[in-house]
């Protein structure tokens, strides 16, 4: 890997963010809000495939890591009161990082916290523990009337932005691309490959499971951040177990393990939604029978074939 | 053309990791500008229609409230334009689904918003998915009407959010009053703490049950989706209540109907305008019978205004309307009637006409919107008998 090039490639995403920023005023709102939600159903993918996909460990609980970087963010902005939602973008858009980080940061401590003692467990037994916790932040999220209960909490400061959003995102395929490929990477993909033989060979598997864990939690804090302060209204509905599983879908769909491919899902799965829309009521019936065909036509995932390829041939 | 370049890219050895990963971030650019047509300046609508915006719950969890409110408002966009439209202009109405899904609302209006630039938009029923399309509708200075969202909180979003159904702290305190009028002063509360409507009548209800000289002997919660009550249930029976709010949804009002009828509980039980939805007696059956709610509107109702609007609500639809279908049609009309009060559809022009209705002859009742944009105006009581919704009586506020 070339430091060097990745470097420029990450700063061009950040420019190409940027410039997307700066037509936005030129699209329509509906337009902004396909890319803000493809952009955070892409933070969504990637982070989750960091973890199902690169350690291959069956995670179900994103959308709990969701909700805590939504709730925790949302409170940190809602604390700053006229700071957020004053006047002056400088100090908006720094409250605003602050809050974001807050959220992540808030969401990697609830994943080290659950997967500590839940890493441990293998294959079907994580799954259901990461489904459990889940469904735990949710509850308690819910009779939590500080943060306004099953009622939700309203009038969180409109900040995302294509900016951010794009911005966060190439931070997230950088920050699991780059991990993936260094020398610690080779960690989680020999966890997935063989967990026996990798510790035979002296990795630690658990610290390597729980460090995936934490950086898939962060990702998804990051995008529940942006969630929240796009959508201005969340409740604990929002996050419920079927938008973990909408993001399993993603993982699997765009193929387990390989980065662009679920980067492609999570666009596709986006837009293929807003296109149905003109099906109307048989619209879930079409998306069912689409991702039916699709996941039969291809079973490796959209471009999971391509990395088994690679794989062969160097 | 993305996905060429990446199979391509294996032959490149040294760069082909890093290209590999934001080959994706290309094509999201590149999809962004595919959907870049949507540019801002089609303003070209047409003049010789007034587009009316809607969205609602057609499929999902609470499809049973969306698809009624729907006919509701059809009807009232059908026969106004029958009637010669508004202003001298035919009425388009665009309705979009937003599944029962959190996060689809937002996006529903805003592809309305840009798309087809309505006058006005009608919804939602669930006040979860009108807090989230409220802000976006303020933003863009479209009054938003919504037909029954019950929460205090959404017409707080701003001055161009109205609602023409009651709210919570109301309906809570009818529903304490009719207790207490009942002379049943020992209540147990079940209530669904997943839905923020339950959660916020239950709170209101309590405030007024308690402060009134009533005392609450069990309170027990389900979540919605649950089917089995029957441990909640037993617990309240131990404590011997005079009658049990059941504050949640119909699905679930059903099932817990059934179910206390099983254990031979014999204590009425009361509930919302959640209740409302003829989905409430199929599932429950004869359990059903006896028990009461409050709700905006009933078709027993007598006066010519319901009766008339019952038949031709039969006549289009084959069916008895429910509440939420006479609160699109009224929200719906409330709307045509400002259009015409204000003379044009512009945005503000129309907002001030919207908020100065007064005495606005609906079906569900007489609508005078308050300063805080919400509909003052009475609820009734309804008793389930033989699958049938009876009226009771009238309350005031």
């Amino acid at each position: 890997m070339r430091p060097a090039l990745s470097h420029l490639l990450l700063l061009g995403g950040l420019g190409l963010s940027a410039v997307l920023q700066i037509v936005s005023p030129q699209l329509d709102d509906y337009a902004v809000n396909i890319l803000i939600l493809a952009g955070i159903n892409i933070i969504l993918a990637v982070s989750l495939n960091l973890v199902n996909g690169h350690t291959g460990q069956f995670s179900l609980g994103h959308a709990g890591f969701m909700a805590a970087g939504a709730y925790a963010s949302s409170l940190v902005t809602l604390a700053s009161g006229p700071l957020a939602s004053g006047g002056d973008p400088v100090v908006k858009n720094a409250v605003f990082l602050g809050a974001l980080l807050a959220g992540g940061g808030f969401a990697a401590l609830c994943g080290f916290l659950v997967g500590v003692p839940s890493l441990r467990l293998r294959g079907d037994y994580l799954a259901i523990v990461t489904l459990g916790f889940g469904e735990i932040i949710r509850v308690v999220l819910q009779n939590t009337d500080a943060v306004g209960g099953a009622r939700g909490l309203e009038g969180i400061p409109a900040l995302t932005n294509l900016f951010w959003t794009f911005g966060i995102a190439t931070v997230t395929i950088y920050t699991v691309a780059c991990l993936v490929n260094s020398t610690y990477g080779r960690g989680f993909i020999a966890v997935r490959d063989d967990e026996i033989a990798a510790e035979a060979m002296g990795i630690s598997t658990t610290r390597y499971k729980v460090s995936a864990f934490v950086v898939g939690a962060f990702f998804a804090g990051l995008a529940g951040g942006l969630f929240a302060h796009y959508i201005s209204f969340i409740a604990p509905e929002t996050f419920n177990f079927l938008k973990s599983v909408d993001v399993v879908v993603m993982v699997i769909l765009g193929g387990m393990g390989s980065t662009p491919g679920v980067v492609a899902a999570a666009i596709l799965l986006t837009l293929l939604n807003e296109i149905l829309r003109d099906f109307e009521q048989y619209r879930m019936i079409v998306f069912s029978l689409l991702l039916i065909i699709l996941m039969i036509a291809r079973p490796q995932g959209l471009l999971g074939n391509f990395r088994k390829k690679r794989k062969g041939t160097s | 053309m993305g996905l060429d370049r990446m199979t391509s890219a294996p032959n490149l050895p040294g760069m082909k990791r890093p290209l590999r990963s934001f080959f994706p971030l290309l094509m999201t650019v590149g999809i962004g500008l595919l959907l870049a047509p949507g540019c801002k300046k089609n303003d070209s609508t047409a003049s010789d229609e007034i587009v009316i915006g809607e969205f609602a719950s057609l499929t999902g969890a609470t499809a049973s409230f969306g698809q009624s409110a729907h006919k509701g408002v059809r009807m009232a966009v059908d026969e106004t334009n029958a009637a010669g439209g508004v202003l001298g202009k035919k009425v388009r109405l665009v309705t979009e689904d937003d599944q029962s899904k959190p996060g689809e609302a937002a996006t529903v209006v805003r592809r309305m918003i840009s798309r087809d630039k309505p006058v006005a938009i009608i919804g939602e029923v669930a006040s979860s998915r009108s807090l989230e399309a409220a802000p976006i509708a303020q933003e863009n200075k479209i009054p938003m009407v919504s037909p029954a969202s019950t929460n205090p909180k959404v017409t707080e979003t701003g001055n161009y959010i109205f609602r023409v159904c009651f709210i919570d702290p109301f309906q809570g305190a009818v529903l304490s009053k009719f207790m207490l009028q009942k002379g049943w002063t020992k209540a147990a509360i079940l209530m669904d703490v997943k839905q923020d409507y339950a959660v916020g009548l239950t709170e209101f209800f309590k405030e007024h049950f308690l402060k009134n000289g009533g005392t609450i002997v069990s309170e027990q919660s389900y979540s919605s989706g649950d089917k089995d009550f029957k441990a909640q249930l037993t617990s309240i029976r131990g404590e011997k209540p005079d009658a049990v709010l059941v504050a949640g949804y119909y699905n679930e009002a059903g099932l817990i109907a059934g179910q206390a009828r099983e254990l031979d509980m014999n204590v009425p039980l009361l509930g919302g305008d959640g209740w409302d939805s003829p989905s409430l007696v199929e599932v429950a059956g004869d359990a059903m019978n006896g028990h009461y709610f409050s709700n905006h509107f009933s078709s027993e109702d007598k006066s010519p205004a319901v009766q008339n609007f019952l038949a031709r609500f039969r006549d289009k639809y084959k069916e008895v309307p429910d509440a939420m279908a006479a609160l699109g049609f009224d929200a719906t009309m409330l709307v045509f009637d400002a259009i015409r009060r204000a003379g044009t559809t512009d945005g503000p022009a129309l907002r001030d006409a919207l908020a100065a209705s007064r005495d606005f002859p609906g079906v569900t009742g007489t609508i005078t919107l308050d300063e805080n944009r919400n509909a003052t105006k009475p609820a009734v009581m309804l008793q389930v008998q033989d699958g049938k919704f009876r009226y009771v009586e009238t309350v005031v506020p």
